[in-house]
């Protein structure tokens, strides 16, 4: 039961990654590929700890903290420069 | 005021420490204790907004509380979104409100921004001064003034014991 | 089979369900920031469910899974604010039938004050 549970949900995130991915490549603005961008990290981040019960290896948890790490100072730079820089 | 901000900030980052490496043991305790105080020591003067909370027991009740609302109300705001995403007609009448905040401390007003973000229909867009500008995925055309601030006061009353 | 791990899978499988519906909202919404409403929210509680699942499925990773959710917990709303704070310095006006726009009021007469009253 636990398999076909994380199954299914495996089966959604990808889903989910290939539906903000259509919004990124749709924009139309600059700031609608950064939310989608943004939303593509943060649901790769349960599929990490997904990959990481399925393989068994909790190094997979490390490499999505520091992922979702990076993404979030990404986001705030992309974000710094969209509104105009440091002026 | 500063003393607590570092001691607040050293068992923050020895909590982290914890957590990442999760065993309890004698050397591992040393080695996060030094890592924390050279942390704390490097940073120290940046995050002294850390000396804001209080700490007396009603403000750390303070503390609970708004965390049993807050997530009662990220499950309702998720239900909410969810249902409006699935209705066929997609129910939004989105507009950006203004509301102030009897909230003084920065960290206070921090906590209460990202409290709103995470409830049914709001986000806060931007904060000048002390007011908030809060977009709604829903709202009343009628009285949108009143129902923001009911939405405000509904945190507003526990931060304003825990940080002032 | 134990009670701790069927918790577990459920939390995961519910949380996906979130992640998914957040996705669909990231799609069908209007203008960006009903799409930030829509994409930040169903995602962050998707992730705490999916993460915490985890940790229940393997009780001795439950440390670092709470940290990963405290921490998305904590700057997915600022991110979101962030990119829309962005998005309104940028001009980028809300939907033609958004009600009202008080912050773009605020903003306009910011910029008017600076520029010395009737400059143009």
């Amino acid at each position: 039961m636990v398999d076909v549970a994380v199954t299914c949900a495996l089966v959604l995130i990808l889903g989910a990654l290939v539906l903000a991915g259509v919004r990124f490549v749709a924009g139309p603005t600059a700031v609608d590929r950064v939310i989608a961008l943004d939303v593509l990290t943060v649901i790769s981040l349960p599929l990490m700890g997904i990959i990481a019960h399925l393989s068994g290896r909790s190094i997979y948890l490390d490499v999505a903290l520091i992922y979702g790490l990076l993404s979030f100072i990404g986001v705030l730079a992309v974000a710094r420069y969209l509104d105009g820089g440091l002026s | 005021m500063r003393a607590k901000a570092i001691l607040l900030q050293f068992i923050l980052m020895m909590g982290v420490w914890l957590l990442l490496s999760g065993r309890v043991t004698f050397e591992n305790l040393a080695a996060g204790a030094i890592v924390a105080l050279v942390i704390t020591m490097m940073t120290t003067s940046r995050t002294s907004m850390l000396g804001e909370i209080r700490l007396t027991p009603r403000a750390l009740g303070a503390h609970l509380l708004f965390f049993l609302v807050f997530l009662r109300e990220l499950i309702r705001s998720n239900l909410d979104v969810a249902r409006r995403v699935l209705s066929p007609s997609l129910p939004i009448h989105p507009g950006i409100v203004k509301v102030k905040t009897r909230l003084r401390s920065p960290l206070g007003r921090f906590v209460l921004a990202n409290a709103i973000t995470l409830t049914p229909g709001t986000f806060t867009v931007d904060i000048m001064g002390d007011s908030l500008f809060i977009h709604w995925l829903d709202m009343a055309p009628e009285d949108a003034e009143a129902a923001a601030r009911h939405i405000v006061s509904r945190f507003e009353k526990y931060l304003e014991v825990a940080y002032g | 089979m134990n009670v701790l791990s069927i918790a577990g899978a459920l939390l995961v499988g519910f949380g996906a369900i979130f992640l998914f519906i957040g996705a669909i909202g990231l799609l069908r919404m209007p203008d960006c920031y009903t799409r930030i409403q829509a994409g930040t929210k169903a995602s962050t509680l998707g992730t705490i469910l999916s993460l915490g699942g985890i940790g229940l499925l393997h009780p001795s990773w439950l440390g670092k899974a709470l940290l990963i959710l405290l921490f998305v917990l904590l700057t997915n709303p600022v991110s979101s604010h962030v990119l829309a704070r962005a998005a309104h310095l940028a001009g980028i006006l809300p939907r033609g039938d958004t009600e009202v726009d008080e912050l773009a009021a605020e903003t306009e007469a910011k910029h008017h004050s600076i520029n010395g009253g009737g400059s143009t």
